[in-house]
């Protein structure tokens, strides 16, 4: 017997400590199988964020660095200058990338940093039990907005890809979503063109990932992976929103 | 070579000497001779200098490159320094070796930009969250502050622990003679523990997370026992006129200058003033004040606080002599006059009367 | 026809991979696993021709595909 498809080696053989139908396990195995396709296990070093991905560095067997919340891009800075030669991607989810790191990763695609940032978007804190994040859609109820998110109070979601895309050193934005395999197949291309982006040099690069978050978002994975394509997708619409080629 | 540098200036070519290629900072008065001199140095030696967005993003910078295996530096002053307790924190609970130089400004709050020594707590205490320490070290002089930056860098090395260079605008500012006579350092050994890409070895993670029950506390005792190992080998302190003394001044930095313009005008007093200089105000030069307290009348610590260096010398000295204080807040500076005033006011009455009028005629 | 083996232990029982499934060859099995919950199994006369669309969509790493 001959496989076929299997657990890629650089994605370390154990369950996960994700919820069922949480979009974190999904996207650390595509990171998992870029890092086998391209053979650069040995060259790779992973920011983890703060957020239910904090142990991200429990699931990739690469050198992993750990950041304080928000930080990932001023932390990743630090090490791509050690290691200009090296992949350096960070890995943040929404309040770590939009809330209080809205300045960090502002400042790194400003100076054009030549590392792949993977942000998952999964519309709310789900580490701390369901709080509003900066992309949760108006309307949504979460535990800090119980009637639905409500703009004059709590602002509106934010197109993170959209404003990056206005600072000249950003190179390559784009949005996916992993609801379905088809957009995974489509998620994992983003990612590795990110890392094509670092390769070759050709400064900041963003992926933003749509993820599901059922227990937070009161659903079932199934129902999770429609409401992103109905419901999310209406408010963060998928696409390129900036390239160099 | 002698060069006429401040003590900004001096800080950052000690750190260029002792082999720091990655300095990341955020203006900020009165330090900002430190980071305007880095961004034209650093690219002459091949470093990395970049002008971060905050001082949040700058230490978190340093973290990465420490991680990396890099010799890393930031400077900041109080407010920023505030800023910088989170990352600092981590950077202790990660293990990581790094360079903070705090030129201290009046606060709290905006305060203003002259000298002042209200940040001991906030760097011997550890400013941030948790039990750690900083090695915290105090120049009072220009060829102090390039000698204890340069030293900075092994001592971080050495434990993997941050060491933070306590000076102030006076040291910062003023510019003095200085000569770099340490090994100009290139080319280091690299870190066994760092992140290099997991070549040919398991992969390593740098972090200071421990949610399995249990482990941060048997981390947590590690720590410690560091701690223990960096009090035991890395006081420093200097002694004037010591021996015998009667009043013995417990001052660092800008106030121990003012205080050995005491001790130099001391001669004219039937009483002997002396002075302990820390040096490493963590760890604190605890056993040697301890045992100069019990052969001194009083100690007398002069701080440019309300009093913060005061606790820990009480501390040391747990009861055997008086430990009076003076001082001066907000950007004041303590002249010699006001210390020996304060002095004749703390020595008993009848070593003092004669004293006080025979100095008074002097200027 | 290829062969789908499903790490029991591994799957939380979310149920994606079972939609996906082309020729529906995927169930919620009666059974607990370690972690308490119903994962997924392989119909016993069930069709595979390895597309592999389970294997992607699975956030576990649950399921190896052979031929």
């Amino acid at each position: 017997m001959q496989a076929i498809c299997e657990k890629p080696e650089s994605f370390i053989d154990t369950p996960t400590h994700f919820c069922p139908g949480c979009g974190h396990g999904i996207v650390l195995r595509l990171i998992a199988e870029i890092i086998d396709a391209w053979g650069i296990r040995d060259k790779t070093i992973g920011l983890a964020p703060v957020g239910c991905s904090v142990l991200a560095y429990n699931y990739l067997d690469i050198d992993m660095c750990e950041a304080a919340h928000g930080r990932p891009p001023a932390v990743a800075t630090g090490i791509k200058r050690v290691h200009p030669d090296h992949f350096v991607f960070a890995y943040q989810g929404d309040g770590d990338l939009a809330a209080i790191g809205m300045a960090e990763i502002i400042h790194a695609a400003n100076r054009g940093e030549h590392i792949t940032f993977i942000f998952v978007n999964n519309a709310i804190y789900g580490m701390t039990n369901g709080q509003m994040a900066p992309t949760t859609l108006v309307g949504q109820k979460s535990a800090t907005t119980l009637s639905g998110r409500n703009p004059s109070n709590d602002g509106y979601p934010i197109r993170v890809c959209e404003l990056l895309s206005v600072l000249e050193g950003s190179s390559y934005i784009e949005r996916v979503s992993i609801s379905s395999p088809e957009n995974i197949r489509k998620t994992k291309k983003a990612i590795e063109k990110g890392f094509k982006t670092q390769k070759e040099k050709r400064g900041f690069s963003l992926i933003e990932i749509l993820s599901p978050c059922p227990i937070y978002w009161r659903m079932d994975a199934i129902e999770s992976m429609k409401y992103i394509d109905e419901k999310m997708t209406r408010t963060f619409p998928l696409g390129i929103i900036k390239d160099w080629e | 070579m002698k060069q006429l540098l401040t003590g900004n200036e001096a800080a950052a070519e000690a750190a260029i000497y002792a082999g720091c290629r990655y300095y990341y900072g955020y203006p900020i008065t009165p330090q900002n001779e430190l980071i305007n001199y880095m961004s034209v140095r650093m690219p002459q030696v091949k470093g990395t200098f970049i002008q971060a967005e905050s001082e949040i993003a700058a230490i978190n910078m340093v973290y990465g490159s420490a991680a990396a295996g890099g010799r890393t530096m930031t400077s900041s002053s109080s407010p920023g320094i505030s800023l910088k307790q989170e990352g600092i924190s981590y950077l202790a609970g990660s293990e990581l070796p790094c360079v903070i130089v705090n030129i201290q400004r009046g606060g709290p709050g905006l305060g203003d930009i002259s000298a002042s020594q209200a940040d001991y707590f906030q760097s011997v205490k550890g400013g941030g969250h948790g039990d750690y320490r900083v090695i915290v070290l105090a120049p009072s002089s220009v060829q102090e502050m390039a000698d204890l930056v340069y030293d900075a860098f092994d001592l971080a090395d050495k434990y993997r622990n941050p060491v933070l260079i306590l000076g102030d605008a006076q040291i910062g500012q003023l510019m003095e003679p200085v000569e770099f006579k340490k090994e100009f350092r290139e080319n280091l050994p690299q870190k066994e523990w760092a992140l290099t890409g997991a070549k040919n070895r398991n992969r390593k993670i740098i972090k200071s997370f421990y949610p399995v029950k249990g482990e941060l506390e048997v981390f947590n005792a590690k720590l410690q026992n560091k701690y223990k190992e960096i009090e035991k080998n890395e006081v420093r302190y200097e002694a004037v006129n010591i021996h015998k003394a009667d009043v013995i001044l417990v001052a660092y930095g800008t106030s121990a200058r003012i205080c050995k313009e005491v001790v130099r005008k001391s001669h004219q007093f039937k009483f002997r003033i002396g002075l302990i200089r820390p040096i490493s105000l963590w760890p604190f030069p605890s056993e040697f004040i301890r045992e100069m307290s019990e052969r001194a009348r009083c100690m007398l610590t002069v701080e440019m606080s309300a009093g913060q260096m005061l606790e820990d010398v009480r501390l040391a000295v747990e009861g055997r002599c008086p430990v009076h204080f003076y001082g001066r807040t907000g950007g004041g500076v303590p002249t010699s006059l006001e210390i020996i005033k304060k002095i004749v006011e703390i020595m008993p009455k009848n070593r003092a009367a004669k004293t006080l009028l025979q100095f008074a005629e002097v200027k | 026809m290829a062969v789908i083996k499903i790490k029991e232990n591994y799957c939380k029982g979310c149920l994606l991979c079972i939609p996906v499934c082309h020729h529906s060859s995927l169930v919620v099995s009666e059974n607990l696993n370690d972690q308490g919950l119903h994962p997924v199994r392989f119909k016993e006369d069930g069709k595979c021709d390895g597309c592999k669309k389970c294997a992607v969509m699975c956030p576990d790493v649950a399921i190896e595909i052979y031929n």
